[in-house]
């Protein structure tokens, strides 16, 4: 359980970092919270042979809100996300994220980085539409979540990428609902549901490689009075929109039962959420 | 390489490979073995510590990163002449502990808890502790344990001086 021998870059820019990812061809990794690369490291599923350290990068922190629009810095620990008000549903799902010390040194950046299917920001980022800001050697780039989750565990930034910073739009309301086994574990299904310009948009984790965005129950819900019923169909259409795999912690059957009733949850916290109000 | 940082107020310095995690610098190079190594990979949380006042898991940091930080472990607890913490020492009266192994743990977060809320319930205690696993107790002696310190701490607050307390104080 210890990691193979590895070079270590303290990097101090993100220009320096992205250079040595771009040297490296692949065979560098970058160490933000550690909190999913250390643990893969120590099991020796992940063996690089150069980490770059981008915790004592300047500038990487920080939130500022514009324009409906909160900006947050990627090595901003989950513990932050958890205590900052500007953006309440971010704060809720951050408490979602494993236990206290986890929280400590975990990342924004590292989170949507690593995208694991089952993680609580990339439904939060897909379900938002937020847009990751990357930097590389040429310069930096703009990808809307959208375009980045390709995969379980996979996404489509390069080998010599970094995100520095992620712009999540503000909800008027929203709800967010998640099943987990312990407190703490990862979920079995997650749902944020958010209404950005007078339209409910809904994502659900846990249930496929990446997150799903729910577009049928959106246009379900598009133009009519959110009532309970119209939550029942919405939660009908997502439940029947993903394809689950069974798998040790639940089988197919249950996770699509507990997409739609969480589904409804999320949809229900979100109608009686007072505007701008943390859960 | 060189790194340096803080243990429990004093000032350290030691050469550890980049792999070193900070739990293995404590342990190997410093000999500060209160810090235990379960799982090595960031779930049981016996070798939680506290980072900056923070509690993180030293299995998933190396050392190398630790650099002028400030780190807080099981041994820095107790006061210079030995005298127990209150948590250390209701973990004792409450049963708080069997066999031992996760309790330096459990000490790390619950002290984290007992900085920033004086007064928490048992389900804000157990979720502040749901990151430790114990394999010994049930978990419902170290809740009664962290109460009771709680409770105990938040006297000593309200007297003048620091009072000798004894025994279980729920």
């Amino acid at each position: 359980m210890k990691p193979a021998r590895f070079d270590y870059l303290q990097a101090t820019s993100v220009t320096e970092a992205v250079g040595a990812l771009a040297a490296a061809e692949g065979e560098a990794k970058i160490l933000a919270g550690g909190q999913s690369l250390v643990p893969l490291m120590a099991l020796r599923m992940g063996r690089p042979s150069l980490v770059v350290d981008v915790n004592r990068i300047p500038g990487l922190g920080g939130m500022a809100i514009a324009d409906g629009v909160v900006r947050i810095g990627a090595l901003t620990r989950h513990s932050a996300l958890s205590e900052q008000r500007a953006h309440p549903l971010l704060a809720e799902a951050a408490r979602w994220i494993g236990h206290q010390a986890i929280r400590s040194r975990g990342t924004v950046g590292g989170s949507i980085a690593h995208a694991d299917p089952s993680a609580e920001l990339p439904v939060v980022a897909t379900a938002l539409d937020a847009v990751a800001l990357v930097a590389n050697p040429a310069g930096r780039r703009r990808i809307p979540a959208a375009d980045l989750f390709a995969g379980p565990f996979e996404t489509t930034l390069g080998h010599d990428e970094m995100i520095i910073a992620l712009d999540f739009p503000v909800p008027r309301r929203w709800g967010f609902a998640e099943l987990s086994r312990r407190h703490g574990d990862f979920g079995l299904v997650t749902v944020a549901a958010a209404e950005i310009d007078g339209r409910v948009r809904i994502a659900v984790g846990g249930v496929g490689g990446v997150p799903y965005r729910a577009v049928d129950a959106e246009a379900r819900l598009a133009d009519v009075e959110l009532t309970p019923a119209a939550f029942d169909e919405a939660a009908r259409l997502t439940a029947s929109g993903i394809d689950p795999a069974d798998d040790l912690h639940a089988t197919a059957a249950y996770r699509r039962a507990m997409t739609a009733e969480h589904t409804r949850r999320a949809l229900l916290r979100l109608r009686e959420r007072p505007e701008g109000v943390p859960a | 390489m060189k790194v340096g940082f803080t243990v429990n107020g004093e000032a350290v310095s030691m050469e550890v490979e980049p792999r070193t995690t900070l739990a293995d610098a404590l342990r190997e190079g410093l000999g500060l073995t209160g810090t235990h190594l379960g799982c090595e990979q960031g779930v049981c949380g016996a070798c939680t510590i506290l980072l900056d006042g923070r509690p993180i898991r030293a299995c998933l940091m190396f050392a190398v990163q630790a650099s002028g930080c400030s780190v807080t472990t099981v041994e820095g607890m107790a006061a210079e002449d030995g005298t127990l913490h209150p948590l250390q020492r209701a973990f004792c009266d409450q049963h708080g502990l069997q066999c031992g192994f996760c309790t330096p743990g459990m000490l790390m977060s619950a002290l984290h808890l007992l900085h920033r809320e004086t007064s928490p319930t048992r389900r804000r205690i157990r979720e502040e502790l749901s990151g430790n696993i114990c394999r010994c107790t049930g978990y419902a002696s170290i809740v009664d344990a962290v109460q009771a310190a709680a409770e105990e701490m938040a006297a000593g607050m309200d007297d003048a001086a620091p009072t000798e307390v004894t025994g279980g104080t729920t």
